[in-house]
């Protein structure tokens, strides 16, 4: 396609398919304009709608809302706290069970995968719901809490208990394909060598699966920083204190302070759009690792 | 393996990794299904099936349903662009697919709730139309869409990447047409792939809380869901009854992900 | 049906697959594309099928231009390389799927099913699934749901590609056969000599893009038109040397060769097929040259001979029929003196010529 000029955008099919694969030219045309248009009534014209009406009356509302409200900031302050452990909690997980279950056989392992994937399919209010019954007040644990003066409800140990359940199997199940693809010659090798776990762990493995992490890293912070029904049930809801980010906004908007609601949404949403751009750097880079090692397999085989 | 024997680390990180699923997962679901089951069968019963909650689940299953069938057109729709044409903005597009992942809930309530209410963009045109956008049944379909939209284009994308050219030629010189060729060459390749989105759009419709509060006005017996009603219950302090209807959920989510798995294994299954 | 193809080119690209490619398959004949990979002749095929469309030139089956025609109107039978069945389907249902789009009622395509099941020998297994048969099997599932459509023409790429050795030569025998019964004009692609060479009535073959050559087995094999066709067809000695005065000479070989009559002295090559190099304890013949025999294999019909000629700088590949080779006595570093019987002489520019000496 290198001989089209740069200023003709291309209509049409893909390079590589063949005659066989063709539609008639108004079904193609039909087809992208359904496409493009349902991305623009559901996706884009939502996201630009948010910042328009957060900026609606310019910058300055909006810098107003974000750090002269004590409790929105002290709602951004919570969640960076929140997050971020819950997340370095899943990371510890998931290089654990990764390790564990791409590099050895042993029974059970993949009921240990279909455990891991059991928070996708639980009700983010349901995943509260479940903690209240051990550690609510008139939990199974409530009693022993109460003696020890722990409020759990509202504490943000219990925010950040509940945003870990949620977003348990992100970093895993990004691990496990790279693990798997990768294979354990590497680490074998190392071994053999005289090297001793950590060194293995540090010089081998870490640097073979960075991009796969730092991507399971981004896709489990944008869940924690997000999540609302988990952390609904078991915050107080008391501003300045118990509420995440999202549960500000929805604070806000109860409040009838709907601008201040989307200007805390502005940030949010311009968090995803940083997600999802960082999202897109990181797949280039796994592609392009997980690539270079099927060329380097493919010439072994061919040597042989 | 032979790693097996080699490699360091089994009993540390094998035993971490339970005792952590075993904290963070396995008794927190025992717990559930243990108060769920310290109901006699009657009151069971009546926290599930009394009216609200009927209503309630009524609402949350044919939403999500009816938003999982229209992401399934949709997403295949998408994947179906995004593999075979090339047109401006194609890799902008495929990242934006992403984007109801990325994106809190809450945030897509909000936006929702606000874009087809009386002032919003769409609701303006929408609402005098005699469509109601707004905090009804149509409104949580919209977002539940919106928020389940990338797994059917995610699950079908790679599969349709990786569809044989041959198999269309074949089709093309046995004579059919490129409809027939679609309709029984290229759905049934791709049928696991939408079986598999449908049903984790499904599920993620029933548990999905943060945007459908937002948007659905939540009135009872109308537009009140399942997982708000747990809510509800819970500041009633009704535990039972609330782990009583979490149990509801949680059953149709686990049938989810058992046809999710079995149609992975199927699908790995037909492979070569 | 014939298939008429006049002065074909097409383009991917900068890469030309063919290259003013002009051929005839007489109806009813069994024909081989032959050529390395990235000679044409899948395009060729694919551009015959309606796969694929020319840059230029015609197709045309009998006296009907089809050039511009879908592969639907083609109605031709293709057999893929990996056969591209469909794999939701049963057996019975791929074969059927021909039928099934034209919408044929029950009453017939169940017993043309049957019947082609029969006919490429998998009665019984018409309720299995592709992913439970083995390479052959599926081969031939294959060539019965292109025939299932009555197609003008059957079309087959590498059809034995993906098929181990002891299969692929089973089938050849019976695609052959199948051929005999049926007798729709059939083109197949190869890049195996031996199997177009078993297999079909013409050869045809292709390199570059062109047509290297086209005609019988016997007469591509007896009379190859050019180094390309000697050297592809088979194992050959290759003797590099000079021509003058109506003589090649070959270091101390020397062929007759009086299309070279000039004075002037030439680069050129000859090619000596393996059994057309005659061995003796002694100097014989006209001109011969001497050896070491290096390796002896008499497994097979014929024993073969690796000879190291010093001389020459390498091994000489020699076939000799078992008589001769017991009646010699020969073994493993005997000295040996070898002179060919027949050499095909090529001279850059000028056209082969063959010599009995």
């Amino acid at each position: 396609m290198h001989s089209l000029p740069r200023h003709a955008p291309k209509v049409g099919l893909a390079a590589g398919t063949r005659n066989a694969q063709h539609e008639p030219l108004w079904l193609q045309y039909a087809l992208i304009t359904a496409a493009v248009s349902t991305m623009l009534v559901l996706v884009v014209v939502p996201v630009i709608y948010v910042f328009a009406v957060a900026f609606q009356k310019g910058v300055g509302p909006v810098i107003q809302v974000l750090f002269r409200d004590a409790d929105t900031l002290s709602s951004f302050y919570l969640t960076g706290i929140v997050a971020p452990v819950a997340v370095i909690a899943n990371v510890l997980f998931g290089l654990a069970a990764a390790w564990t279950i791409t590099r050895f056989r042993f029974p059970g392992r993949a009921l240990l995968t279909t455990i891991i994937d059991l928070p996708f399919a639980v009700s983010p209010v349901v995943a509260g719901l479940m903690l209240l019954l051990i550690l609510g007040r008139r939990g199974y644990l409530g009693p022993l809490l109460e003696s020890y003066d722990f409020q759990f409800v509202g504490s943000w140990i219990a925010l950040v208990l509940v945003t870990t359940f949620v977003t348990l199997p992100f970093v895993v199940r990004e691990l496990i394909p790279v693990m798997e693809a990768i294979g354990p010659d590497e680490e074998i090798a190392a071994i053999s060598l005289g090297a001793n776990g950590w060194q293995m762990f540090w010089r081998i493995t870490l640097p073979n699966i960075k991009w796969g992490l730092l991507y399971g890293i981004i896709l489990c912070s944008a869940r924690a920083i997000g999540e609302f029904g988990a952390a609904y049930v078991v915050s107080s809801r008391v501003s300045g204190e118990s509420e995440t980010v999202p549960l500000r906004v929805q604070k806000l908007l109860e409040s009838y302070k709907t601008e201040g609601a989307f200007a805390v949404a502005a940030v949010l949403a311009l968090l995803s759009l940083i997600t999802l751009a960082i999202k897109i750097a990181l797949e280039h880079k796994t592609q392009a690792d997980l690539n270079e090692l099927a060329q380097a397999k493919a010439e072994v085989e061919a040597a042989e | 393996m032979s790693s097996k024997r080699v490699l360091p680390g089994l009993p540390f990180s094998l035993s971490f990794s339970l005792i952590y699923l075993l904290l963070m997962v396995i008794i927190p679901l025992t717990a559930c299904l243990f108060a769920a089951s310290s109901l006699t069968p009657a009151q069971f019963l009546k926290a599930v099936w009394d009216e609200r909650a009927r209503c309630a689940y009524w609402v949350t299953f044919s939403c999500s349903a009816a938003a999982a069938v229209v992401d399934t057109f949709l997403g295949l729709l998408l994947a179906w662009v995004l593999v075979r044409y090339e047109f401006p903005g194609k890799r902008l597009m495929d990242s934006l697919v992403d984007l109801p992942f990325a994106m809190p809930t809450a945030v897509a309530g909000l936006v929702y709730s606000a874009l087809y209410s009386q002032n919003g963009w769409f609701g303006r045109v929408l609402l005098p139309l005699g469509i109601p956008t707004a905090n009804s049944w149509l409104a949580i379909v919209l977002v539940l869409s919106f928020i389940g939209l990338p797994f059917v284009v995610r699950a079908v994308q790679p599969v349709l990447e990786g569809i044989d050219a041959e198999l269309e030629e074949a089709a093309a010189c046995l004579g059919a047409t490129r409809w027939q060729t679609f309709t029984k060459v290229l759905l049934p390749t791709l049928y696991p792939a939408l079986v598999t989105g449908f049903a984790l759009t499904f599920a993620r419709g029933i548990g999905e809380y943060g945007s459908v509060i937002f948007v659905s006005g939540n009135r009872q017996f109308q537009t009140e869901i399942a997982p708000f009603l747990i809510v509800v219950r819970l500041e009633e302090f009704a535990y039972a009854e609330a782990t009583a209807i979490a149990s509801v959920l949680l059953f149709a989510s686990f049938c989810m992900l058992g046809l999710i798995n079995f149609m992975e294994r199927k699908t790995m299954g037909s492979g070569h | 049906m014939s298939i008429v193809i006049k002065n074909l080119t097409k383009r991917f690209g900068s890469m030309v697959a063919l290259n003013d490619v002009c051929f005839e398959a007489p109806a009813g004949e069994l024909l081989a594309l032959l050529g390395p990979s990235g000679s044409g002749k899948t395009t060729l095929l694919r551009v015959i099928a309606g796969l694929e469309f020319a840059d230029v030139g015609t197709v045309k089956f009998e006296n009907e231009d089809v050039t511009h025609r879908s592969p639907k109107e083609r109605q031709v039978g293709f057999v893929f390389q990996h056969y591209a069945l469909f794999r939701h389907m049963t057996v019975f249902e791929n074969v059927a799927f021909g039928l099934r789009v034209r919408h044929r009622p029950n009453s017939e395509v169940t017993p043309r099913v049957m019947q082609l099941l029969e006919l490429v020998r998998l009665g019984g297994l018409e309720k299995r699934y592709p992913s439970q048969l083995s390479g052959g099997q599926r081969q031939r599932v294959a060539l019965a749901r292109a025939l299932a459509v009555q197609p003008r023409m059957l079309l087959l790429d590498e059809p034995f590609g993906a098929l181990d050795a002891k299969v692929r030569a089973e089938l050849r025998q019976w695609l052959r056969q199948l051929h005999e019964e049926i007798h729709v004009t059939t083109v197949f692609v190869t890049h195996d000599q031996e199997e177009a060479f078993e297999v079909a009535d013409r050869v045809v073959v292709m390199q570059k893009g062109r047509i290297e050559q086209s005609g019988s087995p016997q007469e591509v094999f007896d009379h190859p038109a050019s180094p390309f066709v000697m050297d592809f067809i088979g194992n050959v000695n290759v003797f590099h040397g000079r021509v003058q005065h109506g003589k090649a000479h070959m270091g101390s070989l020397q062929i007759d060769y009086p299309d070279y009559p000039q004075a002037e002295s030439r680069e050129a090559t000859a090619y000596v097929r393996p059994h057309e190099l005659d061995v003796d304890k002694a100097p014989f013949a006209k001109s011969s040259i001497c050896g070491r025999i290096t390796q002896v294999n008499p497994a097979g019909s014929l024993a073969k001979l690796r000879i190291w000629s010093d001389e020459f700088g390498m091994a000489l590949n020699v076939d000799l029929d078992h008589d001769r080779f017991s009646a010699l006595g020969l073994a493993s570093g005997d000295m040996i003196y070898v002179s060919p019987r027949r050499a095909r002489v090529f001279v850059p520019e000028t056209t082969e010529v063959d010599y009995s000496i």
